[in-house]
């Protein structure tokens, strides 16, 4: 049989992997420029038995998908800047209860209203910092409609693993334009359930060192009694203040994604091997650098693109290599300069890092970075 | 015999973090009676909380217990019970929780009319952080954050509710113990939203700043003001002047929202 194939955008193709990933409970509130996602959700989820449920606002939306992720379903929650900000409390909530969910946040201008039909890259340090409290962050940067689709997919199945709110940011352009997608057949595509306890009622302790550090959940309603609470709690699930114990769920939180990291991170590299210079782009901005890479090469110049697909845990040990080898690494985003940021810390002074950032609500294009390099060098 | 509280207590969890004096624990046994009265199977309970004093009450309870983020109970509870319909769903918290931070969620679980039971514990006064005024705290009384007298009118809960849409709403009391089992145990029963207040008292933080000198006299009060329902028919506007109604306040049938929930699954399936 012929394989699906659509013209989606951005947004339906979300929803589709979401759909794909087994997600069975959406919970939204409607947001220019993510809105799709739930319309899509709320036309598809009935259909296979699962629950659209748009909510009175979005903070709402992330307490009742949180609630359906302990409850046993797959959860998915798609919003823009604003609703992003609002829902900080409760991606922390996630982190320190550790629920499974997927958060996708298509960004637009800011801070506040800003541009709300114009495209940025401006949440990529609330991603990792948004919410208070130390804390680890899977955040994911897809750049076309194929990838943002198989993307959804690999968030929901780190979420899954790791047990713990992943996000997805896209911006403005990368959820609204429309591109070829290819649906995938069932068991083309890896699928991951979480883990489910093996333990006796009696035995089980939610929060309970294991070997992969991350405890086996047991869904509310599957026999198992516990107690979950946003405040620092020992094993059992219980608050506690005692600081050994405090430390140590803290810590363990932090080293599920750090010792893990190569499981989580996933980049693509295109002509570094030989480059001198090197662009660190994502998303839709990642389009517009290859095609600087390939005008940059015809001009002789040896330019290459790092494109992280993964930016939190950030990629520090092939940046920091990059570093080593380049002569340059040229970050291009839609803000006034966030992920340089990480890579001016990595690169530790080894190369010079330059920075192209645009905030007045068009992409950057390639000739405004051919410009930066031949600058830069 | 006494009553055996302790088969629904967790292990090592007491003693509580309520003060003397505070009715929570009073509402916590009312509680326990409620859900064995319904022969609750604590497997399938979910107990979903906020912040604040009220809130640590989950925590106690053997059941599948959820203490959230401040307000959010009944947004979080909403997802448990569109998760997993064959649940029963409680929500517990204080009138800070419930309708000011988190009235917006408070408000649109009583007009979904979903099928959960919310306890909402009404002492006035965020206790937890010391005694400021909530949206409940009397006009011209002393909180914290109100140290020349509370300028805000009140929120009346139940009335809250019922203009929301729950279908169920009932008050009484901490002194009125008896009847905090029965109330309880009938809105779990109901099919759909059912709220649940009881005025309870906070001595450490509302007495204290309002020249209660003990929690006798904080009891007797509870006792004076209240006035069953089926009494009150029969009082002039007059004599029911600074009383509160209780019992049953407002009971009516209309469609519930996993049930409804479901026959739209149905209906896009069969279609």
């Amino acid at each position: 049989m012929a394989k699906k194939i659509a013209l989606l955008q951005g947004n339906d193709a979300c929803a589709h992997g979401a759909l794909y990933a087994g997600c069975t409970f959406f919970g939204g509130y409607p947001i220019t420029p993510s809105t799709e996602v739930a319309e899509v959700m709320s036309q598809e989820l009935p259909k296979v038995g699962g629950t659209f449920m748009q909510m009175e606002d979005e903070i709402a939306a992330m307490a009742a998908i949180l609630g359906a992720s302990l409850a046993g379903a797959k959860v998915l929650d798609a919003t823009s800047g604003p609703g992003m900000s609002l829902k900080q409390e409760l991606i922390g909530y996630a982190c320190i209860a550790e629920i499974t969910c997927v958060v996708v946040n298509v960004m637009r201008g800011g801070p506040s209203t800003g541009m709300p039909t114009g495209p940025s890259q401006s949440d990529m340090q609330q991603a990792k910092w948004g919410t208070h409290g130390d804390h680890a962050a899977i955040v994911l940067t897809p750049a076309s409609c194929q990838e943002l689709y198989e993307e959804t997919g690999r968030a929901f199945n780190m979420a899954e693993k790791y047990r713990m709110p992943v996000q997805i940011q896209i911006d403005e352009i990368g959820a609204h334009m429309r591109e070829r997608v290819e649906f995938a057949e069932p068991g083309e595509l890896e699928v991951i359930d979480r883990e489910v306890t093996t333990l006796s009622p009696e035995e089980y302790e939610p929060y309970a060192d294991t070997e992969s550090i991350v405890a086996p959940l047991a869904p509310f309603g599957s026999g198992y009694r516990y107690h979950v609470t946003g405040l620092n709690k020992s094993a059992d699930g219980f608050p506690t203040t005692k600081a050994e114990l405090v430390a140590h769920e803290e810590q363990r939180q932090i080293d599920k994604v750090a010792l893990n990291a190569a499981d989580i991170e996933k980049n693509e590299e295109y002509q570094l091997e030989d480059a001198e210079v090197v662009l660190f782009a994502y998303g839709t901005t990642s389009r517009s650098a290859r095609y600087a890479v390939n005008e940059l090469r015809k001009e002789g110049v040896k330019a290459g693109m790092f494109r992280p697909l993964t930016m939190w845990p950030f990629p520090e040990k092939r940046i920091a290599e990059l570093a080593d080898q380049a002569k340059a690494i040229v970050c291009a985003e839609m803000n006034l300069g966030q992920m340089v940021i990480e890579i001016d810390r990595v690169a530790k002074g080894n190369c010079v890092v330059a920075h192209i950032g645009r905030v007045d609500g068009e992409p950057i294009n390639p000739g405004q970075i051919i410009d930066k390099v031949k600058e830069v060098l | 015999m006494a009553y055996d509280y302790e088969k629904s207590i967790r292990p090592g969890k007491l003693p509580h973090i309520w003060c003397p004096g505070c009715g929570h624990g009073i509402v916590l046994k009312g509680l326990i009676r409620a859900m064995d009265t319904c022969e609750l199977d604590r497997d399938k309970t979910a107990v979903v909380s906020g912040i604040g004093c009220a809130s640590r009450l989950p925590g106690y309870l053997d059941a599948c217990t959820l203490h959230t983020a401040h307000g959010r109970a009944a947004a979080f509870a909403t997802g448990i019970k569109m998760a997993k319909p064959e649940m029963t769903v409680l929500c517990v918290g204080g009138d800070g929780d419930g309708t000011a931070i988190g009235g917006n969620h408070f408000i649109h679980a009583c007009r979904r009319n979903i099928n959960m039971t919310y306890v909402i514990m009404n002492n006035y006064i965020y206790g937890m952080t010391g005694g400021q005024f909530s949206p409940c705290t009397p006009t011209g009384m002393k909180a914290s954050t109100t140290p020349y007298g509370n300028p805000d009118p009140i929120f009346d809960i139940s009335k809250l509710a019922i203009g929301a849409g729950a279908t169920y709403v009932a008050r009484t009391t901490a002194f009125h113990a008896t009847q905090i089992d029965k109330l309880i145990a009938e809105g779990i029963k109901h099919k759909g939203m059912a709220v649940i207040e009881v005025l309870d008292d906070c001595p450490t933080s509302y007495g204290r700043r309002n020249k209660f000198r003990s929690v006798v006299e904080m009891m007797k009060r509870l006792k004076d003001i209240a006035v069953p329902v089926t009494a009150a028919a029969k009082m002039t506007d007059e004599q029911l002047e600074g009383k509160v109604l209780t019992g049953v306040l407002f009971k009516e049938e209309r469609p519930e929202y996993t049930e409804q929930y479901a026959q739209l699954i149905q209906r896009v399936q069969g279609a």
